[in-house]
């Protein structure tokens, strides 16, 4: 993950210009193309996105779904995340931006406790759910609830439409038969974008698929749940550009029912596909805006050097 | 210095490499050849000794006293015995090894218990099979376990197919074991965590994920198993019986606590420094043995395949 990222380059944004493509990111200066979806927006500013059109209206109906209120996380003496608080809406997407190691995963994992599958993991702080803590609920039904996709394409070693089938079933039951799933997994599949692809082998193991159609039968298998909330970790960055095209899409269209948290590496995804970004570092949270505003005139000096590129 | 060229290395040709390593280097390759040599002339001397001597005769008819070749009768109790055992042990080796491997690369809490089963199974695995048959006389002849092979009055014989698979089983147990922990080790981290992601719990995650994937390494684990069980001649002598055919006590179930025989302890007898002496019939026998193995290897190899090409990126 790390192999790539050059050294923190710290860099005050007033010595840009020169060498960097990208201008002073507190600037309002705009590439005119900067922002091709005629929508009477004013354009908006980093020309290092000058390729990246943003994909995302603001919404206008966003509802309250999760909130984080102070939380801290720890690995052993190690702590990961420190008082963070932020909420997460559905009818928006929100993306976690920042460095390697800087918590941005470790806060997507407390959303549906998964960091408490790592042994010596500790926190403080509260995280709700439509009101309720959900350090009072029952881990296997905040995870129905709060569902998630992974880094790398992870399907499980069976058919395609079992991988759906089996988020539908109890626990480890063969109970509800086939004949009674098919709605529900063809609904799940459609909704991820894959149903015409595979509709006609779902019985095909699904380890056979291509990465891009896993990815998007893991999102499948996500949805399949009916949650409220999706917890995306770097979803396309295993992924070819088109099949990362297909999956911004899907995210974009599903924040519609759903709330969206992506954590991503990816600066010119974040500024396609989200709302509302949070930048991290070092375990805080350093800023957390509109995508407009973070992108485009961060009130932070470390979150305008980091989307400028200064280091990452 | 400049001038020398990409093939022209120094280490790149062997000639220019120092007297011992050179001399290693022959001797590696020569140890090879001759491991080589050595397995691939055992099995064609037994393919070819076996097959002119083998004849369906040999495995219909059971062995019965006489006093020649052509008189003493085939072996298909012990192969019948044998199969027997494989099925038996391994009825027990399986689910024991499934649930062991699962427990230690799953769960594997306290610490303490996981190192000392770990150390126990490895115990296990080097203990040498005449070792585990004295001990498991001594365990069936108990009046308790007296229900599982046959009593003469009042004394528990403790020889039965009962006796035999069940330390058999511990035989074939470490095998199970170290395969199928490494199947499931070899596994992603995130794939369990993707089931435990949409609310399944550890059991289920076992039961319908890791376990479906792991099933290569698992029939691996049964072949070899199986491989060691029929391969075994200790515990078939020390806790079967020298009888070259079944001492059934009545029914199924009679025949399981009765003594019985099976193709090692029918080798072992009819091998030339053997009580019978009759090489024709131990070489047939050998024969039968290795063409099972042979095949159970095949598997493992077919099955290992597999599991090559079910993979996550």
């Amino acid at each position: 993950m790390g192999l790539n990222v050059p050294p923190p380059v710290r860099r005050l944004t007033g010595n840009e210009g020169t060498s960097s493509p990208a201008p002073a990111t507190g600037s309002p200066l705009a590439a005119p193309n900067a922002n091709g979806n005629g929508n009477g927006r004013p354009p908006l500013a980093p020309p290092s996105f000058a390729g990246a059109k943003r994909m995302v209206e603001p919404s206008t109906l966003a509802i309250d779904r999760m909130a984080v209120e102070e939380l801290s996380v720890s690995y052993g003496p190690k702590r990961a995340v420190s008082s963070v608080s932020l909420p997460i809406r559905q009818g928006e997407v929100l993306a976690l931006i920042g460095p390697s190691g800087c918590g941005k995963t470790t806060l997507l994992r407390s959303l549906n406790r998964l960091t408490e599958v790592t042994r010596g993991t500790s926190f403080s702080g509260r995280i709700t759910l439509d009101g309720i803590d959900i350090g009072s609920m029952e881990a296997t039904e905040l995870r129905r609830r709060v569902t998630m996709v992974f880094q790398q394409p992870n399907p499980f070693p069976m058919s395609i439409f079992d991988n759906v089938a089996y988020v539908l079933r109890e626990q480890g039951r063969r109970r509800p038969r086939k004949r009674e799933l098919t709605q529900p997994v063809a609904d799940a599949l459609a909704r991820a974008g894959l149903l015409e692809e595979v509709k006609d082998n779902l019985d095909h193991p699904a380890l056979r698929l291509s990465g891009g159609q896993q990815q998007r039968l893991c999102i499948a298998r996500a949805l399949a749940a009916n949650p409220e909330v999706l917890l995306l970790d770097e979803p396309c960055s295993a992924l070819d550009p088109q099949s990362t095209k297909v999956i911004e899409d899907l995210i974009v269209k599903l924040r519609e029912d759903v709330a969206v948290v992506i954590v991503t590496h990816n600066l010119q995804q974040a500024y396609r596909v989200a709302n509302y970004v949070g930048f991290m570092y070092l375990g805080e949270l350093v800023e957390y805006g509109n995508a407009q505003t973070i992108f485009g005139s961060a009130k932070e000096q470390r979150t305008k050097e980091y989307v400028s590129g200064a280091f990452g | 210095m400049t001038a020398l060229s990409a093939a022209a290395r120094p280490g790149d040709k062997s000639s220019a490499w120092r007297l011992s390593d050179r001399l290693g280097l022959a001797f590696a390759w020569a140890l090879g050849l001759l491991f080589c040599a050595l397995t691939v002339s055992i099995i064609l001397y037994f393919l070819i000794e076996g097959l002119r001597y083998l004849s369906i005769h040999l495995l219909t008819t059971n062995p019965k006293a006489g006093f020649t070749e052509s008189q003493t009768g085939g072996f298909l109790d012990p192969l019948l015995g044998t199969v027997i055992l494989a099925a038996m042990s391994m009825a027990i080796a399986l689910p024991a090894g499934i649930g062991v491997a699962v427990w230690l690369s799953e769960f594997a809490r306290p610490r303490a218990l996981a190192r000392v089963a770990e150390s126990t199974i490895e115990m296990l695995a080097g203990a040498p099979s005449v070792v585990l048959a004295l001990f498991g006389l001594l365990l069936f002849q108990s009046p308790v376990l007296g229900f599982l092979s046959q009593t003469t009055q009042g004394v528990v014989l403790g020889l039965s197919f009962f006796a035999a698979a069940s330390i058999l089983s511990l035989i074939a147990l470490p095998l199970v074991v170290a395969n199928v922990r490494e199947g499931l080790q070899a596994i992603p981290s995130h794939v369990r965590e993707a089931s435990y992601a949409v609310g399944k719990t550890k059991i289920a995650t076992t039961r319908r994920v890791l376990l479906p994937a792991a099933r290569p390494n698992v029939i691996t684990g049964a072949m070899l198993g199986v491989g060691r069980v029929i391969g075994d001649t200790a515990v078939v002598l020390i806790l079967l019986g020298t009888s070259l055919t079944f001492q059934s006590a009545g029914g199924f179930l009679g025949l399981l606590r009765g003594q019985g025989t099976a193709l090692t302890s029918y080798i072992y007898n009819n091998a030339p420094s053997g009580e019978l002496n009759q090489p024709q019939k131990a070489y047939a026998a050998a024969f039968v043995l290795i063409v099972i193995i042979l095949a159970l290897n095949l598997v493992v190899e077919l099955a290992g395949r597999r599991a090559r090409r079910m993979r996550w990126g």
